[in-house]
């Protein structure tokens, strides 16, 4: 029901929006679960196991009971928690975990069978078969009990990520918050501060009490304008921290577009990372249910909530409202409700209390039953003179506050006990540079409150050395209450613990019983705690049911774990930007746009893009292109694009000696115009990648690397540089991007090339392995004549401004000469055919010897990985050694993965002698060919082993033979 | 996690990539195969507490640090230059 004059909500602005498909008005600032409950909605949603009635239990984001799911088709969102999401025009919500409409839930079934259904009763019942478990059992479960439905498809809405700075994070706006903030601002700080609701204020929106003569929200809008005028603060609200994380780094939820019409065009949310240099923790407390028979029917909630709902919303749960109480503080909300003329009646577990208002004390009383079948309309209470009916149509209650210490433990430390409050508070220190103020401490006096925040935010800027201006404390009530400890009311009937995922006291005792005592082990047993509300409102109830159980103290049991989200998270929103193309930065060639407007698919090369194949018109199957193209080089000439392989510029005095020592081989005897074909080792003796170097002139070189190891190779280098040689005169930098570089490949390569270049070449004036500058179309640029088709071929290489201008160039001429451009699927080709390894063969596990380049290890210098590369296992004949292959039997495809065994040998593992790395259609040679590993491989070419792919299920008959397949002796690279 | 990088201030993790104890930069002498490059190559202790690393400033200025760190508690106590002996 609605109050009149009371409520912080618009009331000039109505809202409609739609539950379970019926349209309701409520006002903007109204959140679901207040603009319902004016609506005289109690029931919301049903509970996890049992399937009872639910309605709103917290006003707060720890609400265990009012889970509804938001939006419509894949912008669904499932265990939105009513009392958080706000409403705005157009709002579609629907209840979960029901079979039918949520008042006559089919599976309410459940509620009737709870004797049966205690705490692992599926794990006992539903044993065999046991294959039934995971295909019947499960599922039927699964779908039976739980929260909100999962959507299929990725979900339209966007979230963002951000991050952020400040000095001093303030975490929390209320009192505590407020004056900590006001404090280091004014001290020249920069702040942020994190709320978690809509407005700034905390409980002083809530609890109706003055603060310098000002009523709370009053106040508490002097203070904002007082911050905002500092200049020096950021205010999120409707912002959570969620986690903290090493060097005060926090993660914070800030819901930015899902409060409004989605006409706004805003991220749902943003995903905040915040790195402060000190912080301040004024999260507050938690007030916490009492565990008295059958508390779980709607209309029974937390005292606290129902003033929230009253000061804050407007709206009162009840016309006649009973608050079932073990400390001072549910007498509160016994005075806001008379002050908004609502009937109100106190039951307080301890005896001689008196009223502090207007209303009715019955005290040294429990709540021992309640009835109602949809709602509340009748508790029983029990107190000294016996048993007694009460009706009443909202039952509040209070076992006291819980400091919300969970940040302070998301680094590892324990809270501790604090006796006089029947409450864990953090531990000293928990995490350095988080001062924690306020109600999160265990202090619940307003004042203490204001003092604290100060406190808090001079220790935090002492630590930066900063100069203090503390503001004054306003004055505000003193009352911090008392309390009592009551965690369970015996009775008949269950009393609930963990609202959200249905653990009662009896599950928590027969865990015990059952022997899972540790707290840890009571919570996987019971699942107490495990729900989206993570247990904040039971678990500190669990733990104390569980030390009466087991006899011990509550200090002793402890806590479970806190860890971070705070509150839930959606997985979509810290992973906001990270899909699709924002998962992964992509690197375009020069030629991106010449190839694909050419209709070349494109492959991931790392995070390069590359052409598969230049499909020519009249093609429809890759090889088609594929053969073309092989031929093509082998008959003509061909073009691609090379820049992706990683250049690596080297100058200095000891940039030869510095190649030495990188390569297995000798560098600093080539000469300038030459380039050298190189092997890298990392230091325990394996291949790491291989490549040329060209010697430009003295002192200054540059290398290639392949594209998938460029990285590798330059943070190698790095590290050879700066830490094994140091006193080295050498230089060198990552000229990839740079230059644009191209291979020129085939019989006709050279009248290509002279075409183009200022100064045309001769076998005599640019032999093999030759490089130097040339002058290409006026532009300086590079040539190396060097090949990976074994091709009479070469590189041409111009700043990358020209490299797509040539690329298409180069592509013309050598169409007029019967050639064109090729992919990837060709040079994979030409390459296998000359038996040239790639990142397949040498994929991390294979040595200079296994790909038969031992001779490439020299004598007669130090090298990284020469110590290594000698040990005795690494050079036995018996290893898997690089080996040809060629199918010669009935099935005439080879597959890369594929495992080699003797002809007449059973496929099985230890049967297996090698694997097929590499393999391709040779167009030249007119059949599969390949490249593997075998043991003692040299010695088995010219023998018929047999090939087995167990994914494929492939079996083929293939002969070994040398891995240079075409060309051997390698004169058309020479001619 | 920050780690002070001694030329471009306080990055953030994400920046670095580890390469283990900084043993790892005590490359043996000798081009032979010995107890000592089995020690540098494979075997190194996993303390609990304060030790020294070898860290890359790939996302940066690619320089190779010494990072002086807590492995418990994660806190950073330092950073210098791997080339200047890292002494």
């Amino acid at each position: 029901m609605r109050l009149d004059g009371k409520g912080l909500i618009d009331r000039d602005t109505p809202v409609r929006f739609h539950f379970d498909g019926k349209a309701y008005e409520g006002f903007k600032g109204d959140t679901v679960a207040s603009a319902l409950l004016a609506n005289g909605v109690k029931l919301m949603g049903r509970s996890f196991k049992y399937h009872r009635p639910r309605g709103v239990m917290t006003a707060g984001s720890e609400e265990p009971n009012a889970l509804i799911q938001t939006g419509t088709g894949d912008a669904m969102l499932p265990n939105v928690r009513a009392t958080v999401q706000e409403i705005f025009t157009g709002l579609e919500t629907r209840s979960q975990n029901r079979v039918g409409p949520l008042d006559r839930d089919l599976m309410s079934v459940n509620d009737l069978l709870w004797p049966w259904l205690g705490a692992g009763f599926y794990y006992k019942t539903f044993m065999w078969p046991r294959a039934f478990w995971e295909k019947v059992y499960e599922p039927t479960i699964r779908r039976a009990a739980g929260l909100g439905r999962m959507t299929k498809g990725a979900s339209p809405e966007e979230s963002e990520r951000a991050f952020a700075f400040c000095d001093v994070l303030v975490i929390g706006g209320g009192p505590a918050g407020l004056m900590a903030a006001l404090t280091a601002a004014r001290s020249g700080a920069d702040v942020i501060v994190l709320e978690e609701s809509a407005d700034l204020g905390g409980r002083l929106l809530s609890d109706g009490e003055d603060v310098e003569g000002l009523p709370g929200p009053i106040w508490v809008q002097e203070i904002r304008d007082a911050l905002e005028e500092t200049g020096r603060v950021r205010i999120m609200t409707r912002t959570t921290a969620t986690g903290i994380y090493d060097g005060l780094t926090f993660g914070a939820v800030e819901r930015v577009g899902n409060h409004l019409p989605r006409a706004q065009d805003l991220p749902q949310e943003c995903f905040w990372r915040i790195r402060a240099g000190q912080a301040v923790l004024a999260a507050g407390a938690l007030e916490r249910p009492i565990a008295f028979p059958m508390n779980d029917r709607p209309g029974i909630m937390l005292a606290s909530a129902i003033r929230t709902y009253v000061n804050r919303y407007g709206v009162t749960p009840g016309e006649n409202v009973t608050l079932f109480t073990t400390n001072d503080d549910a007498h509160k909300t016994a005075l806001e409700l008379v002050d908004a003329g609502i009937k109100a009646t106190v039951l307080d577990s301890r005896p001689n209390v008196s009223p502090h208002g207007d209303y009715r004390v019955i005290d040294g009383a429990q709540v021992i039953g309640t009835q109602g079948r949809r709602a509340l309309s009748e508790i029983t209470y029990r107190t000294a003179s016996g048993t007694h009916k009460l009706e009443t149509d909202c039952l509040g209650m209070s076992g006291g506050w819980n400091p919300s210490v969970h940040l302070t433990c998301h680094k590892g430390a324990r809270p501790v006990w604090d006796e006089a409050i029947h409450a864990f508070v953090p531990a000293n220190n928990a995490i350095r540079g988080l001062h924690v103020a306020g109600a999160c401490t265990g202090a619940f006096s307003t004042t203490d409150a204001l003092t604290q925040g100060v406190e808090a935010a001079s220790a935090a800027l002492k630590t930066l050395g900063k100069r203090i201006r503390k503001p004054d404390i306003p004055k505000a009530s003193t009352d911090a209450g008392t309390t009592s400890a009551l965690w369970s009311v015996e009775g008949k009937g269950r009393a609930w613990l963990d609202f959200a995922n249905d653990v009662t006291t009896k599950d928590v005792r027969q865990s015990a019983r059952e022997g899972f005592k540790s707290v840890e082990h009571m919570k996987r047993y019971t699942t107490q705690g495990m729900a989206p509300d993570q247990g904040k409102s039971s678990n500190i109830g669990a733990l104390a049911v569980l030390a009466d159980a087991t006899g011990r103290g509550i200090p002793e049991t402890g806590t479970t774990t806190y860890r971070p989200p705070f509150t839930p998270l959606a997985l979509g929103t810290m992973a906001a930007g990270a899909q699709g193309k924002g998962f992964a930065p992509e690197r375009f060639t020069t030629s991106h746009k010449a190839v694909t407007a050419r209709g070349a698919p494109m492959i991931e090369a790392g995070l390069w893009y590359r052409p598969s194949y230049l499909p020519a018109p009249g093609e429809s199957h890759w090889r088609q292109s594929c053969d073309r193209e092989v031929n093509m080089v082998r008959n003509a000439v061909g073009v691609v694009d090379v820049s992706t392989l990683g250049k690596i510029e080297i100058m200095g005095k000891d940039a030869g000696a510095f190649l030495d020592f990188l390569y297995t081989n000798m560098f600093s005897t080539l000469k300038p115009g030459r380039v050298r074909y190189g092997l890298m080792l990392r230091e325990d003796g394996h291949v790491m990648d291989d490549g040329t170097t060209a010697c430009l002139g003295e002192g200054h070189y540059v290398m290639t690397t392949t594209t998938a190891a460029a990285g590798q190779v330059m943070a190698h280098m790095e590290f050879v540089s700066q830490v094994l040689r140091p006193d080295w005169d050498v230089r060198f930098v990552s000229v990839t991007e740079q230059w644009a570089q191209f291979s020129v490949a085939g019989p006709r390569a050279r009248d290509l090339l002279n075409g183009i270049l200022d100064t045309p070449i001769d076998n005599d004036t640019f032999p093999f392995m030759q490089c130097g500058t040339a002058r290409i179309h006026g532009i300086d640029g590079r040539l190396f004549r060097i090949s990976f088709s074994g091709e009479h071929a070469y590189e041409i290489a111009v700043p990358s401004t020209y490299g797509d201008a040539l690329y298409r160039d180069l592509v013309a001429r050598a169409e007029a000469l019967g050639g064109g451009g090729y992919g990837m699927e060709a040079l994979n080709i030409l390459r296998i055919e000359k038996g040239f390894i790639t990142h397949s063969e040498i994929h991390g596990r294979v040595t200079a010897f296994d790909v038969g380049m031992q001779g490439m290890l020299s004598k007669k210098k130090d090298f990284i990985g020469k110590a290594a590369a000698t040990r005795p296992g690494l050079l036995e004949e018996d290893r898997e050694r690089l080996v040809g292959l060629k199918p010669v039997g009935s099935v005439k495809e080879l597959t890369a993965g594929a495992h080699l065994f003797e002809p007449d040998a059973e496929a099985t593992r230890v049967n297996d002698l090698g694997y097929i790395t590499s393999v391709g259609y040779s167009p030249t040679l007119g059949h599969f060919i390949g490249l593997g590993f075998l043991r003692d491989g040299p010695s088995r070419i010219g023998h018929h082993m047999k090939m087995v792919d167990h994914l494929r299920s492939v079996t083929a008959e293939v002969e070994i033979c040398d891995p240079v397949f075409f060309d051997p002796e390698g004169g058309r690279a020479r001619g | 996690m920050q780690i002070p990088c001694p030329l471009c201030g306080p990055r953030d993790l994400r920046e670095f990539s580890v390469r283990g104890h900084a043993l790892g930069a005590k490359r043996p002498e000798g081009e032979t195969w010995s107890v000592d490059w089995d020690d540098f190559i494979h075997n190194r202790d996993n303390p609990a507490g304060r030790t020294e690393e070898l860290w890359f400033h790939g996302g940066g200025c690619s320089a190779w640090l010494i990072v002086d760190r807590d492995t418990v508690t994660h806190e950073v106590f330092g950073a210098r230059l791997a080339s200047e002996g890292g002494q």
